[in-house]
């Protein structure tokens, strides 16, 4: 009997958590989305929201542009992290190990919103780049670099990069050294041993990595805010001035579904096409 | 021309350093095509080091490596005619047995069809005809041995390298694994180059071992030679049993020397060069001591001594007494004999021991 009280109280807080926080809003959400306001406090049934969804362009674009952008800065943020994660897990020994891991992992101490920051000090019209781009003489008037789609993916990468590197390095310390050495023994080069060999058992690595890195992308709010343009509008501002400026709940509780199920579809779509499961790829990686 | 009758394997003069220590020391040897060489030596004693050279993954710092003649030096390991079968093995988790086989074929730009005949020819060759399509992690220790020779066989080497293959197997298996080894090496009748730190596996399957100790080579020869005639007190220690003793030379004939132990006891050896009050280290094999019930037994001999056993130590065909030499205090290893004569010997029974002069391996001490 107390061996059950005790269980239930161990379950307690993760059920609380998934259910307060987690299903109950989705529920209530869900509701929201599915109906529309027919008068003052007035509201009815109606698939009327996802149906302004797919028929204004200007949403369904944005929609589009935030899932391609998302799919581009995880791949760059992989091609970016995976030989640092090599050199962390395979060439680097001992204390050079540990530090260099630490130094991938200090910038993350500080909020998300500083560290923005800081790309905005460096990036803007009066920063450092352009200061020093005018003093080398390289450049004759200030130079611009923010708001505009390449500061926006330089935010979404530097965010991300830790959560690519942190799964690829356990990934590759777990290939063991004679692997790589009997890769070569037996006649590959470099890019053969890298093809058949690392990426392969790297790969539950790679695809974990790849999965938070691309929901953090698509749910990002802060870094398209601060670092993008007027052009570089990314969905989760729809769903906030829906939310907020235009106190169109319905709409915006239907944006957020349509954001959820595209990023699962996505990321089912990524791990049929490395052939992971979900189970192996979180079990092994983060 | 000469590279026709060069050796499979040659190395002169091959030193490594690494920053202040010396891990081979100017080692010189040559295997003859076709046979199992091994290098046995402790942890640590720079045997891996040379295997690594050979392979490619390290550079010598001086000296040379030639297969079939050729220098090896500034070779990549992908472009030697050497493969190496890895101490746990390395093989590719993530193909399975075939694509194994078949990696280092497909490296070499062979056709399709050419690599799976090649793949099922080697499989049958080990015995494994039917396993091409499994997966390493499905096989057991013995399958996966063989398995990660024929991904090496499949190359067709000059020259094999096996890194101590049979130290993660279990007992059993590893004695099966050896004569199955020795077996593959007359199958393939490829040059073996084999190093490990178990004197049982490099005696038993080997045509010629070197026995190296601390970055040097102490000894090469056939296995008999090492047991019999051990060049140095490393050797006599290291391969086999003995009883080891230090002690003095207290009389020195020719090559005939009487030794006087620190435990006091006196002692008839065989040893040239020594003469009186040389510090010596002595080897007694147990299996070179006669053990009997009565004097009349040993009366030949040139040691003869009266003891009691201390303890039996049964261990089927190779069960030991250890004897107490009551005057000097000195114990002895003894091999019991595998004869109704002392299926009932026990503790605290009085007994002869004796051996011949040539039994006793006397060495001048360089540790004493």
């Amino acid at each position: 009997m107390t061996r059950r009280l005790g269980f239930f109280l161990l379950l307690a807080p993760l059920v609380l958590w998934l259910g307060l926080l987690i299903i109950i809003p989705h529920i209530d959400m869900a509701l929201v989305s599915l109906r529309a306001r027919t008068g003052p406090g007035e509201y009815a049934p109606s698939l009327q929201n996802y149906g302004d969804f797919f028929t204004q362009p200007l949403y369904l674009m944005t929609f589009a542009r935030t899932a391609i952008m998302s799919v581009l800065a995880t791949l760059i943020t992989l091609i970016i992290g995976f030989p640092i994660s090599y050199y962390i897990a395979k060439i680097a020994r001992g204390r050079s190990q540990a530090s260099l891991f630490l130094l991938c992992l200090i910038p993350f101490w500080v909020s998300e919103l500083v560290r923005t920051f800081g790309w905005i000090i460096l990036l803007r019209e009066t920063g450092v780049i352009s200061n020093m781009l005018q003093w080398a003489g390289l450049a004759d008037q200030p130079v611009e670099m923010l708001y505009n789609d390449a500061a926006m993916m330089l935010g979404l990468v530097y965010t991300s990069m830790l959560f690519m590197v942190v799964p690829l390095t356990t990934t590759l310390e777990s290939l063991d050294d004679a692997v790589i050495e009997a890769g070569y023994d037996l006649g590959g080069n470099g890019f053969s041993v890298l093809r058949e060999i690392v990426i392969p058992h790297a790969m539950p690595g790679i695809v974990s990595g790849c999965i938070v890195v691309f929901m953090l992308s698509l749910g990002n709010y802060l870094t398209p805010t601060m670092l993008g343009g007027k052009d570089s509008l990314w969905f989760t501002q729809l769903i906030y001035s829906q939310f907020i400026v235009r106190f169109n709940w319905e709409l915006g509780a239907a944006f957020g579904f349509c954001l959820l199920g595209a990023s699962s579809l996505i990321v089912w779509g990524m791990l049929r096409l490395s052939g992971q499961t979900l189970e192996r790829t979180m079990g092994e990686g983060a | 021309m000469t590279a026709d009758r060069a050796p499979d394997l040659e190395c002169r003069a091959l030193t490594k350093r690494f920053d202040t220590m010396t891990a081979v020391r100017s080692v010189d040897f040559s295997v003859p095509a076709g046979s199992f060489f091994s290098i046995l030596g402790p942890s640590g004693c720079g045997k891996t080091t040379i295997m690594r050279m050979i392979a490619g993954f390290l550079e010598p710092t001086s000296g040379d490596i030639l297969i079939k003649g050729r220098s090896m030096l500034g070779v990549p390991p992908n472009r030697r005619p050497v493969n190496m079968v890895f101490q746990h093995l390395a093989l590719f988790p993530m193909m399975n047995v075939a694509e194994n086989i078949g990696y280092g074929l497909r490296r070499q730009g062979v056709a399709k069809a050419e690599i799976t005949r090649r793949t099922g020819e080697v499989l049958e060759r080990i015995q494994l005809p039917d396993i091409g399509t499994r997966k390493v992690s499905e096989l057991s220790g013995g399958q996966r041995q063989r398995v990660a020779i024929a991904r090496c066989m499949v190359l067709e080497p000059d020259v094999l390298l096996l890194d101590e293959p049979l130290g993660a197997l279990d007992l059993k298996l590893r004695e099966k694994m050896k004569i199955e080894l020795k077996a593959l090496q007359a199958e393939f009748d490829t040059t073996f180059v084999y190093i490990t730190h178990d004197q049982g596996e490099a005696l038993v399957m080997s045509d010629s071992v070197a026995v190296m100790n601390a970055g040097a080579f102490e000894q090469v020869g056939a296995a008999r030679d090492l047991y019999y005639n051990p060049a140095t007190a490393f050797v006599a220690g290291f391969v086999g049993e003995a009883n080891r003793w230090t002690g003095r030379v207290t009389a020195a004939r020719g090559s005939e020397a009487e030794v006087r132990t620190d435990a006091g006891l006196t002692l008839h050896a065989r040893g040239t060069g020594l003469s009186q009050g040389d510090k010596v280290e002595i080897f007694v094999r147990p299996e070179a001591i006669t053990l009997a019930h009565s004097v009349h037994a040993v009366e030949g001999d040139a040691n003869q001594i009266a003891v009691q056993v201390t303890a039996l130590l049964f261990n089927g065909a190779n069960s030991r007494v250890l004897v107490r030499d009551p005057v000097s205090g000195a114990e002895i290893d003894v091999a019991l004999p595998q004869s109704a004569a002392f299926a009932d010997l026990d503790k605290g029974a009085q007994v002869h021991v004796g051996w011949g002069r040539d039994q006793s391996l006397c060495f001048a001490g360089t540790r004493a």
